[in-house]
């Protein structure tokens, strides 16, 4: 099982992650009441899934597009955004449309190949909880946060870039 | 020369000691070669045909004479005593060890510079005409707007993990020795009719398997709104760049698909979110920077020289020199001098330890302590007294850095091809070398005047073969090195894409095969016409004709 950091703590991941293709039946007559439901299958039950008792959050992969969420962001508990690759950077940007565009506050977390030393941007770029790989040791999971002293950039933890800070 | 304060000396001991754990943890086994591997790329670190290759950024193409004596004893302590300047203004060391290269690194960053995304699928080092800041007729000085790009590419934790490369040029010069055209984002520097600067952005210029010209998507970008609107092409980029096929994974296929008027649609719609956001940029940092930018102690000279004019007279290879490699300079009697590095059975671009070292005294001496990389792979002191010329020349002379061919055909831009590079299908490196024996004879070359051959081992373009007038493209043929031809591109404001020519030659036949293109080219020039605008008159088939006509 991934460890789970969530601001910056190790934390029990109580949600259920659902693989695309299911079904909406077979997620309703799932035993946890915390249920992480692909983007097409929210897009496609959106109604049921609110009527349901579960809670509901829906996880985004790399190439679907932010967007398409839309303002049902404002009202989830729990976003992920799937990594399938840590070479596969599209999710930094749906992170940031989701926080910059959409404003989304809850908690956005970050899933598939999770590894060290993308920790710092990914942060930076608003995801909050983490799923790290089984490779990767926590206590450098955890150190990894601190990286860098700084950013250059506009970022959406500290949307002043350095220029206005110096 | 800009120079570090707290926070961008911090940031980069920061990566320092992330690189020196990253490294720890890939010899310890902890990272698997796959995982390590864009963590080194994005320090600069390639694993070459036989040995690692580390390349350095020269942001800008700008140095002060104490960073290239750095580079010389890295180059003396970490290599073997010589190392390589590229095409896209950054210095490459052939030879190092990996498990010395954080301590490499922290040497680097003792004179403020670094190897940070100079390779991997992230924002390079941003590049600019060697001449910024004295060329004449400059529009605006270049510099500072490349500060303020590289300060905002340099770990932006959005674009780390691209589709692929991403190389951004700037250029305010009105020659654009800088290809602007051809990156993936081009900004050519514009006044409006207020006065007021802005940029002209293309997008999706590119070398490599397809070569591009770069599209218009902004015809006056005001400069406030530089880096929102920078980050909205990422966006766009990031987003929608293809990435299931590294060959189509450049920005210039996504323009090209889905034409630059859609592209340019939804890079608005992305920016008009954050156009007066945070990253807006202020006339205060935008001061800032400029204000690392400012003009030397010039003196007020003379624009004529008594003692210069006679050495003209005299010394007729000093006159040659004169007239290839010093050019004009904003500034009365002050001249602009190239340093070739392209001394026929040297490498084209590279340099000794000693020879950098000399360059890092001569710069000292006589142009302010600041020496100019330039992508054509020569060095350029900016600064030079015109009453000093002669004896900056014959120093250089000692150094076999006074060759004088500056722009003419024996000036070969080539990539170190395949004595060195993994990717490469072909060597480049005895191919210039065999041209440059060809047309060795001083007044040959200068009857045949301007002419650019660029010569690329790969279809990846580190020669940019395709802009050359004359280009040399290494291809893999049954197993066997071979070499196609083009003719007719160019890499300045007219840019274009040369046409290749037809089947493509052993390496034997190349130096024939480039003098009868030239005899092609001296049998139909009307009056001063030059290789270019003759061909850009008769078009390719009579080339075709004589190089074919006589292979029969």
């Amino acid at each position: 099982m991934p460890t789970l950091i969530k601001d910056g703590q190790v934390t029990d991941n109580t949600w259920d992650f659902i693989e695309k293709e299911s079904d909406l039946s077979s997620v309703l007559s799932r035993a946890s009441e915390q249920v992480l439901v692909p983007l097409s299958l929210w897009q496609e039950h959106k109604s049921d899934l609110q009527a349901s008792e579960k809670d509901i959050g829906v996880w985004l992969d790399s190439d679907d597009d932010t967007y398409e969420l839309g303002s049902d962001a404002l009202d989830l508990p729990l976003i992920a955004l799937n990594f399938p690759v840590f070479m596969d950077g599209r999710s930094y940007s749906s992170a940031a449309i989701l926080r910059k565009r959409i404003g989304y506050k809850g908690e956005l977390r970050a899933v598939g190949e999770i590894l060290r030393d993308q920790l710092f941007y990914m942060k930076k770029c608003g995801i909050n909880s983490f799923e790290i790989s089984d490779s990767v040791k926590l206590e450098d999971a955890l150190a990894a946060f601190s990286d860098f002293s700084n950013s250059y950039q506009s970022t959406i933890e500290d949307p002043l870039p350095l220029f206005r800070r110096r | 020369m800009y120079i570090y304060d707290s926070y961008d000396k911090q940031m980069l001991q920061d990566r320092i000691a992330q690189y020196r754990d990253q490294t720890k943890r890939f010899l310890a086994g902890e990272l698997s070669n796959e995982q390590f591997l864009p963590l080194r790329l994005q320090n600069g670190l390639y694993i070459q045909r036989l040995a690692p290759m580390l390349r350095v950024a020269i942001p800008y193409g700008c140095l002060s004479s104490n960073q290239l004596r750095k580079l010389a004893s890295i180059a003396r302590d970490y290599d073997k005593g010589y190392a390589h300047f590229s095409t896209r203004q950054n210095i490459q060391y052939n030879w190092p060890i990996l498990e010395q290269t954080p301590d490499l690194l922290a040497e680097l960053a003792e004179v403020e510079m670094h190897a940070i995304q100079t390779s991997g699928n992230c924002i390079r080092n941003t590049t600019t005409d060697q001449f910024a800041g004295v060329a004449v007729g400059e529009i605006e000085d270049s510099r500072p707007w490349c500060e303020i790009i590289r300060q905002w590419s340099t770990f932006h934790p959005e674009f780390a993990y691209l589709p692929r490369k991403f190389k951004i040029a700037v250029c305010g010069t009105p020659n654009d020795q800088a290809a602007t055209q051809v990156h993936d984002i081009g900004l050519y520097i514009k006044k409006n009719s207020d006065g007021e600067i802005g940029f002209q952005v293309l997008a999706g210029g590119g070398l490599g398997r397809t070569p591009v010209i770069g599209a218009e998507i902004c015809e006056f970008l005001p400069w406030q709104h530089l880096l929102t609107y920078l980050d909205a092409i990422m966006r766009v980029y990031n987003r929608f760049g293809r990435r299931d096929n590294k060959y189509k994974a450049r920005i210039k296929i996504l323009v090209k698909a889905i034409g630059a008027d859609a592209f340019r649609e939804k890079v608005e719609a992305e920016w008009q979110h954050d156009k007066e956001g945070p990253a807006t940029l202020s006339q205060e940092e935008v001061d800032r920077c400029k204000s690392f930018f400012t003009d030397p102690d010039y003196q007020a000279l003379d624009d004529n020289d008594s003692e210069v004019n006679a050495q003209l007279e005299k010394d007729v290879l000093f006159s040659h020199w004169m007239e290839r490699n010093v050019v004009a300079h904003k500034k009365s009697g002050y001249r602009i001098v190239t340093l070739c590095l392209k001394e026929t059975g040297v490498a084209p671009g590279d340099a000794t330890d000693r020879q950098m070292e000399f360059v890092a005294d001569l710069a000292e001496k006589y142009s302010f302590s600041e020496v100019r990389v330039t992508h054509e792979q020569n060095l350029v002191l900016t600064d030079v007294r015109l009453q000093d010329l002669y004896t900056l020349y014959q120093a250089c002379k000692q150094e076999s850095l006074a060759t004088p061919y500056v722009g003419l055909i024996n000036d070969i831009v080539c990539c170190p091809g395949g004595d060195f590079c993994s990717l490469a299908n072909a060597k480049s490196i005895p191919i210039a070398e065999s041209i440059q024996r060809r047309f060795e004879d001083f007044d040959v070359q200068k009857n045949i005047g301007d002419l650019s051959l660029n010569i690329s081992g790969c279809m990846n373009a580190c020669g940019h073969h395709h802009v050359g007038n004359i280009g040399i493209l290494g291809v893999d043929k049954k197993g066997s090195e071979f070499y196609q031809v083009t003719l007719g591109g160019s890499a300045d404001r007219d840019a274009a894409i040369g046409k290749v020519l037809g089947p493509s030659f052993a390496q034997a036949e190349m130096p024939d095969v480039i003098e009868k293109i030239i005899n092609v080219y001296l049998e139909k020039r009307q009056d001063s016409e030059s290789f270019i605008a003759t061909y850009n008159r008769i078009g390719i088939e009579p080339y075709k004709e004589k190089v074919y006509a006589d292979a029969d």
